[in-house]
C-alpha cells in the first residue's frame, strides 16, 4: 500500500534577518500566486496544515508558512542563550521581508493571525508595495492586555502548560475538541520565555494607533478577518480598526476564536475561500 | 436554581470526573469560590475535593479567591457559552470576575481550574 502523505513538503532556508544569519523551517504545497501565511505568538506553522492540504487553496495558490527564528523547527541564531528574546515591529517585518527576498517571491499575499496580523498591518503601512494583498486575521492597531506577561516564564510555573492554559480560553466552544487540543499542544511546545518575547512586539512596541491611518488600500487590498470568541483582539478592536483604514474589508467570524486555521479549520474554510478567490480573481 | 445552588453540586461533578481529578494530582492549596454574594471554600488534595464549604467561614485562611457576579457565573455555565462569558480571563478582562491573593497555585494548575470551573456546564439545569 502506498504511504498516506500529506501534500505539503517540509524545508529550510538559509538567510540572513538584519544581517544574521538563520536557518528557517517552512512548509510550502501548491502552484500560483505564493500565499504565505503568519504563525500566532508562541506557536509554529503548523497551524496552518490544513490550508496546507486543501487542493481548493493549493491549485491557485503556493502556500508557504514557515516558522520565525526561535519558534518550531527554526532554531534560534547563534549565541541566542546569551540575549533575552524580544520580538519587535522592525525585526519581525525584517523577517517577513528575508524569507519573501529568499524564496525570490513575485508579491506575494500574506496572512497573519494575531502578532501575525498585527505584522500584517505594518505591512500595509510600511510595505503594501511590495504585496499583492494582506489578510490580517485576529488583528487590531492596539488591544488592551488581559494578563502580566511575567508568569509565561518563570521556574516555579510550567511555561508550555501556562501559555497553553491561558490561551485555550481564547479558542471557541464550538471548535472541535481534536483541533482545540493540537492547538494547544503547539502552545505547550514552545521554547521558554519565546511566548513572553513574542507578546513584547505585541504589547510593547507593536501599537500601531493612528498609523493604520495611513493605509492605502488602492496599493494593496486589506482584508480582517476575525472570530467572534476572541476576547484578546475582540471584533470591536478588529471593527474599530478596519473604520481608520478606507477600503478595507473586515469579516467577523461567527463561532471561531483566536486560532480560526488551526482550532476549526472546516468553520475557517468557508470564511477564507472567498476571500482567497476574490484576490486569486 | 441559582448560581450558587448550581455550583454546590461540584463535589459530585469532580468526583465523576476522573480525568480532571488526574490532571490534579499535584494540586494541593484551600482557595475560596464567591458565586455572587456566597462564598465557597475549596479544600483541594491531590486534585480531589477533600472539603466543600458553603457559607462565611471565619478566620479560615486560604491561598486564593475567585469572585464572581451571578450573572457571570450564570452565562459561563451555559452549555455553549456566549462570547466574553466562555473563559474566566474574559470575564475578569470585562470586570465580571476578579482573582485575588497568591495567584501562583491557580495559575500552576490554570488549566485545571478552568476545567473545575466549568463543571456546572454539565448539570442538565445548565441552559
Amino acid at each position: 500500500m502506498a504511504p498516506a502523505l500529506d501534500p505539503m513538503v517540509g524545508r529550510y532556508v538559509r538567510l540572513d534577518i538584519d544581517d544574521v544569519p538563520h536557518r528557517i523551517y517552512f512548509d510550502e504545497a501548491g502552484q500560483g500566486i505564493p500565499l504565505v501565511c503568519l504563525h500566532t505568538a508562541g506557536a509554529d506553522s503548523r497551524q496552518f496544515r490544513h490550508l496546507l492540504a486543501d487542493p481548493e487553496i493549493t491549485r491557485r495558490f503556493r502556500v508557504l508558512a514557515f516558522d520565525m527564528p526561535w519558534h518550531g523547527k527554526s532554531t534560534p541564531p547563534d549565541g541566542w542563550e546569551r540575549d533575552e528574546y524580544r520580538l519587535t515591529t522592525a525585526s519581525y517585518t525584517a523577517a517577513i521581508r528575508a524569507f519573501c527576498r529568499a524564496m525570490e517571491l513575485d508579491r506575494p499575499v500574506v496572512m497573519g493571525c494575531s502578532i501575525g496580523g498585527r505584522i500584517v498591518l505594518n505591512l500595509a503601512i510600511g510595505h503594501a508595495a511590495e504585496f499583492r494583498a494582506l489578510i490580517a486575521l485576529e488583528a487590531a492597531d492596539f488591544q488592551k492586555p488581559w494578563y502580566d506577561t511575567a508568569w509565561l516564564h518563570r521556574p516555579d510555573v510550567h511555561g508550555g502548560e501556562i501559555c497553553a492554559a491561558l490561551v485555550s480560553g481564547l479558542i471557541a466552544p464550538q471548535s472541535p475538541p481534536v483541533s482545540r487540543h493540537e492547538t494547544l499542544w503547539m502552545y505547550m511546545q514552545g521554547g521558554p520565555g519565546v511566548f513572553k518575547g513574542d507578546l513584547y512586539f505585541y504589547r510593547v512596541d507593536g501599537d500601531l494607533r493612528e498609523k493604520v491611518k495611513t493605509i492605502d488600500t488602492s496599493i494593496c487590498p486589506l482584508y480582517l478577518m476575525t472570530g467572534e470568541y476572541d476576547f484578546s483582539c475582540t471584533t470591536e478592536d478588529t471593527l474599530r480598526t478596519a473604520a481608520q483604514i478606507p477600503g478595507a474589508e473586515v469579516r467577523v467570524m461567527k463561532e471561531l476564536g483566536h486560532f480560526p486555521m488551526s482550532e476549526n479549520p472546516a468553520r475557517f474554510r468557508e470564511y477564507i475561500l472567498p476571500v482567497l478567490d476574490k484576490i486569486a480573481r | 436554581m441559582t448560581p450558587a445552588d448550581c455550583f454546590a453540586r461540584l463535589p459530585n461533578l469532580l468526583a465523576a470526573d476522573t480525568d480532571l481529578r488526574r490532571r490534579g494530582h499535584w494540586l494541593n492549596v484551600d482557595c475560596r469560590v464567591d458565586i455572587g454574594a456566597e462564598p465557597f471554600h475549596l479544600t483541594l488534595r491531590e486534585g480531589g475535593l477533600a472539603d466543600f464549604g458553603r457559607g462565611t467561614r471565619l478566620l479560615h485562611s486560604i491561598a486564593f479567591s475567585l469572585s464572581g457576579t451571578d450573572e457571570a457565573w450564570l452565562h459561563h455555565w451555559q452549555k455553549v457559552p456566549e462570547p466574553g462569558w466562555h473563559d474566566l480571563f474574559a470575564m475578569t478582562k470585562h470586570g465580571v470576575l476578579s482573582m485575588d491573593g497568591d495567584l501562583r497555585p491557580l495559575l500552576q494548575n490554570l488549566q485545571y481550574f478552568k476545567d473545575l470551573l466549568a463543571l456546572p456546564r454539565r448539570l442538565p439545569e445548565a441552559g
